[in-house]
């Protein structure tokens, strides 16, 4: 009960500091409206701390852990996507999506059972929809709260005022798999087991994006700037659940487009 | 004497439309344009012959007027007219080292065009996927075509996943200007200095 009223205090003191680093206004009901940043050059130099510890040790970990068999690393992909299930469904249920909760349930049951821990995504193979994570900041966002300020995380890179404060709800009783492994109280569980999935799948997201990130910093004129846009316009895909390759992204900036071809 | 009345058919055809051609399906044109960097990339070429037929690719392709204007955003109302001149001459030479450096690095990319939706009578977005390999997942690339001139598609916007790279290029941009202080030279120069690098 402590723990709930300790989670809902949270909530609502992040929530309103998101709202208030918005100007009281709801970011999300606007058509890309710019999100505010408040503290660019803390998070410049936060930045390039995040580039250098990436250098030295995140990229070469990442780059090892792809070297790995494709099996493997399908495997631990799909172990990983099973415990993430656990906000996932949480979440679903706070944004009213009761439907996709039980579904999701369903995965988590067979892919946990069946599937050996998760390691073999079974229901992907029955047929079940397609899968999609869910966190606090998007159940945030569904709920009319703006981002707040953008920032940048030493070592977890880009965030907002509002995803932040939706990370720390994990840590305060919203994550089943952080309750089990921390406060669980059992001989197979502990908090190390739980840090180690948790840079698993940091090195997993790093390992996928290689290319990616290496295109990005060698063609960007200001990586700061470029890796804001895309983090924020991914968030924005994600709250609105607008599924990738969805037509509906293509008319956020319909104005500048109309604009040009009327000139 | 039939072929002959034939010929002067055709004749009075190609004389009374002399620049008639065949409007391309918007989805065509996307797959062709990916075929044609496919064969770049994956032909027996030197790094910087295959950069230069990218570049070629690029230019016949891409609207790179309409994305240097669209880059600029709010800034577009207050660039005068003789930076909009150097601007838009470096940005193009931006664009197509930025564009053939990208793709470069790939090599046998293969793209498969699988649909198509008109939005308006200027935009159709054409989806495709970049086949998976080993060491990447599959990606969901759509591409925005420009249709107002049937006879002369153009591509304004590639979005990967979602994110729009237009989108991120303008967002880049604004970022540079108001870094100082509204002043659109600093992005001018910083363009320069890519372009040279």
């Amino acid at each position: 009960m402590i723990k709930f009223l300790k989670l809902t205090i949270i909530i609502l003191f992040l929530a309103s500091n998101a709202i208030a680093g918005s100007d009281g206004e709801l970011e999300l009901s606007k058509k890309s409206k710019s999100v505010k940043d408040c503290f660019e050059p803390l998070n410049r130099a936060t930045l390039s701390l995040n580039q250098g510890l990436d250098k030295a040790i995140i990229k070469p970990v990442a780059k090892s852990y792809r070297s790995l068999p494709p099996s493997i690393r399908k495997g631990t992909g799909n172990v990983l996507d099973n415990l993430s299930n656990l906000i996932t469904i949480p979440n679903n249920v706070l944004q009213g999506d009761i439907k996709l909760a039980i579904i999701n349930t369903g995965r988590l049951v067979i892919n946990s059972t069946v599937g050996l821990l998760g390691i073999i995504d079974v229901a992907d193979d029955l047929g079940f929809p397609k899968y999609e994570k869910e966190d606090y900041g998007q159940t945030l966002g569904k709920w009319g709260v703006g981002p707040g300020c953008y920032i940048v995380l030493p070592v977890l890179g880009p965030s907002t005022i509002r995803d932040t404060a939706g990370s720390f709800v994990n840590v305060f009783g919203g994550d089943p798999w952080y309750n089990a492994s921390v406060n669980g109280n059992n001989e197979f569980l502990s908090e190390n087991v739980f840090l180690a999935s948790k840079v698993l799948s940091g090195v997993e997201f790093r390992a996928n994006n290689i290319e990616s990130f290496d295109n990005l910093e060698k063609n960007s004129m200001d990586f700061y700037a470029s890796l804001k846009s895309l983090y924020l316009q991914d968030r924005e895909l994600k709250i609105k659940n607008i599924k990738r390759g969805n037509i509906q992204i293509i008319y956020n900036d319909e104005g500048d487009w109309e604009e040009i071809d009327t000139k | 004497m039939k072929k002959y009345f034939i010929f002067i058919i055709v004749s009075i055809i190609l004389i009374i439309k002399p620049n008639y051609t065949f409007a391309i399906e918007p989805d065509v044109f996307i797959q062709s344009t990916v075929n044609r960097a496919a064969d770049t990339l994956g032909g027996n070429y030197t790094k910087d012959e295959r950069i230069e037929k990218l570049k070629d690719i690029a230019r016949e392709t891409v609207d790179i007027e309409g994305i240097s204007l669209y880059s600029l955003g709010a800034y577009r109302k207050t660039i005068s007219n003789e930076q909009l001149v150097r601007y838009k001459k470096v940005f193009k030479k931006y664009f197509l080292k930025s564009f053939s450096s990208r793709l470069a690095e790939y090599t046998n990319p293969e793209i498969d065009v699988y649909s198509k939706k008109k939005i308006n009578k200027n935009y159709t977005i054409v989806s495709s996927k970049l086949v998976a390999t080993e060491t990447r997942p599959e990606v969901k690339i759509d591409w925005r075509v420009y249709t107002k001139n049937p006879d002369n598609l153009l591509i304004r916007d590639l979005i990967i996943e979602g994110l729009s790279l237009a989108r991120t290029q303008k967002e880049e941009f604004t970022s540079i200007i108001n870094s100082n202080d509204g002043n659109v030279e600093a992005l001018i120069k910083n363009l320069t200095e890519f372009s040279k690098k």
